[in-house]
């Protein structure tokens, strides 16, 4: 494939294609931050494709005693599904089995967004009629009492109807090692990154897929043309230079958040050069079909 | 752009109701109109031209030069967005049932103050009578949103029957504080009288200090209240005095149990 080289690292001219999802964000506190990291870790566990779970999510940013709204330590939490209802049963489920079960936590809208929908209001009957609610600057929250003291939870949260899901880069390198050193590196770069997340384990996905299987109704499969394993043997998309290929998946919630995301992420990797991180950086498509946000990596680059 | 301010001639002869001179309600009027509005309460002819001398400005923002304790239903169902602002006393019913917007005032206020107040942000430098956000006779609710401040002491039955919104009394109460209190919070950073939270349904009481409390509380132990600190930074602004009671670990007594028990008394632990 002709491509462009940056800092020695071959960048396809290709583009990752994402398609529009709704998406639902939470401000979670407690007293400590290993509390506030234990809720944000269940709450966003088991959430990584649509595909397969209810929706994709994950933590955008840790927040300081300074940044929330009561004080304590606390983190931004991001899911995204592909309707707002969904987005609804999905938060309702994840905050009834994760955020009002850990010790400490309460929960928060983080932002107003197109349209509400019931957190707190689904929550509150856990407290069998000794819940009470309070409303202050014009937001409803409900305090619930449960057995450490109270969870203090938002009536109702905002959605945003037009978010992206499914910006991507492919990392190509050599060897697990040095692949996972350059994806690490991108990860941490868009991490830093307000208003997108990375709904992979540790923000990478090692199997990526294309569309369709050899077998019958499995609707997705290995992307055998991006695996070493395979080369040769298979249509392949790998040099011979590469040995290893890891994907970073970025949701978020606005075609800027996913830009700068994968910009940064870019950057990050071919910052690092070919001899100890990637030497190869491509982006997943399905050619056009999948959706309308098409990111070109040429007019990402640093 | 300066206020709409009147400016008071001479102390009234009688009480007025100044109801008729919220901003709303002047919106497209001349000052020869203004002047020929009647605001008297009784047989005898009384305009707001022999009261006030009025000067023309911004009407989102309305301003009065002097007060007087005959002045009655001061930015009464004052609409959100406008503002109204007393220099001096106000008389009964200052800000009832306000829609919203904001109303201060800069000396003390009679009986009734933020009488079924709906959603303004009320604030008063001096005292307040009594029946501060109480329901008039006849009415099931007080107080039903917005937010009061006083600066010095309150009147007996403050927050009589409230029912949503907040109100914080940085100087004494008077007897029977949150009597009848259906929902909502009050703080109260100076002494208490009386039956504390009589007839409490489900309402907050934030006391900076402890007074004898009614039997039909119960001690519910010390607790660290989440709702307690996003309180006590909403309300920095207009009291760190509320502010600094709020953030600190408060004891909580649940009652009234004659009642349905889901209200409290909240002190420091």
């Amino acid at each position: 494939m002709q491509g462009i080289v940056r800092n020695g690292v071959r960048i396809d001219d290709s583009f990752a294609e994402a398609f529009p999802m709704a998406a639902t964000g939470v401000i979670v506190t407690a007293p400590t931050r290993k509390w506030a990291n234990q809720a944000a870790q269940v709450a966003t566990g088991y959430a990584t494709s649509v595909i397969g779970c209810d929706c994709e999510a994950g933590v955008d940013c840790e927040l300081s005693e300074d940044q929330t709204p009561d004080g304590r330590p606390g983190v931004r939490l991001l899911f995204f599904a592909f309707s707002a209802k969904g987005a609804e049963k999905a938060l309702v489920n994840r905050v009834g089995q994760t955020i009002l079960t850990c010790p400490g936590t309460a929960l928060f809208s983080a932002f107003d967004g197109d349209l509400k929908i019931k957190i707190g209001d689904s929550m509150r009957q856990f407290g069998d009629k000794w819940q009470t609610s309070k409303a202050i600057d014009g937001r409803r929250f409900w305090r619930v009492p449960v057995m450490d003291g109270e969870f203090f939870v938002e009536s109702q949260v905002g959605v945003l109807k037009k978010t992206v899901g499914g910006g991507n880069l492919l990392i190509m390198g050599a060897d697990w090692e040095s692949t996972m050193r350059a994806t690490e590196a991108g990860v941490a770069a868009i991490h830093a990154v307000p208003d997108a997340i990375m709904p992979f384990p540790g923000g990478i996905v090692r199997s990526g897929s294309k569309v369709g299987s050899q077998y019958k109704g499995m609707s997705a499969s290995t992307n055998d043309a991006y695996c070493p394993t395979l080369k040769g043997v298979t249509k392949t998309a790998l040099e011979d230079d590469i040995g290893c290929t890891l994907e970073i998946v970025i949701d978020g919630l606005s075609d800027e958040a996913v830009r700068a995301a994968m910009r940064a992420g870019l950057k990050a990797i071919i910052d690092m050069g070919p001899e100890t991180g990637a030497k190869r950086v491509g982006a997943g498509n399905y050619g056009g079909k999948l959706g309308p946000f098409h990111y070109h990596l040429k007019d990402l680059l640093p | 752009m300066k206020p709409f301010t009147f400016t008071l001639r001479q102390e009234p002869s009688q009480r007025v109701d100044l109801s008729a001179l919220t901003p709303d309600r002047l919106a497209g009027k001349s000052v020869a109109e203004i002047e020929r509005i009647e605001i008297g309460t009784t047989r005898a002819s009384i305009k707001a031209g022999d009261v006030f001398s009025i000067a023309e400005g911004d009407l989102k923002n309305v301003r009065y030069e002097g007060g007087s304790t005959r002045f009655d239903l001061v930015g009464a169902r004052l609409l959100p967005g406008f503002s109204i602002h007393v220099e001096g006393d106000v008389g009964a019913q200052l800000g009832r049932q306000a829609k919203s917007g904001r109303i201060t005032v800069s000396g003390s206020a009679g009986v009734y103050a933020a009488s079924g107040n709906e959603g303004a942000h009320i604030e008063i430098g001096g005292d307040v009578g009594d029946l501060l956000a109480a329901p008039l006779a006849g009415e099931l609710a007080g107080m039903s949103g917005g937010r009061v401040v006083v600066r010095g002491k309150a009147g007996a039955r403050a927050g009589d029957r409230l029912r949503r919104g907040i109100l914080i009394i940085e100087g004494d109460a008077g007897d029977d504080l949150g009597c009848r209190f259906i929902a909502g919070t009050i703080i109260a950073l100076g002494k208490t009288s009386g039956r504390v939270g009589y007839l409490n349904k489900r309402g907050s009481i934030v006391l900076a200090a402890r007074p004898d409390l009614p039997p039909t509380y119960v001690d519910c132990g010390p607790q660290n209240l989440t709702f307690a600190k996003v309180f006590a930074r909403a309300l920095e602004a207009d009291s760190a005095g509320a502010a600094a009671v709020l953030s600190g670990r408060l004891q909580r007594f649940g009652g009234d149990t004659s009642v349905y028990g889901k209200g409290e008394i909240l002190t420091p632990a």
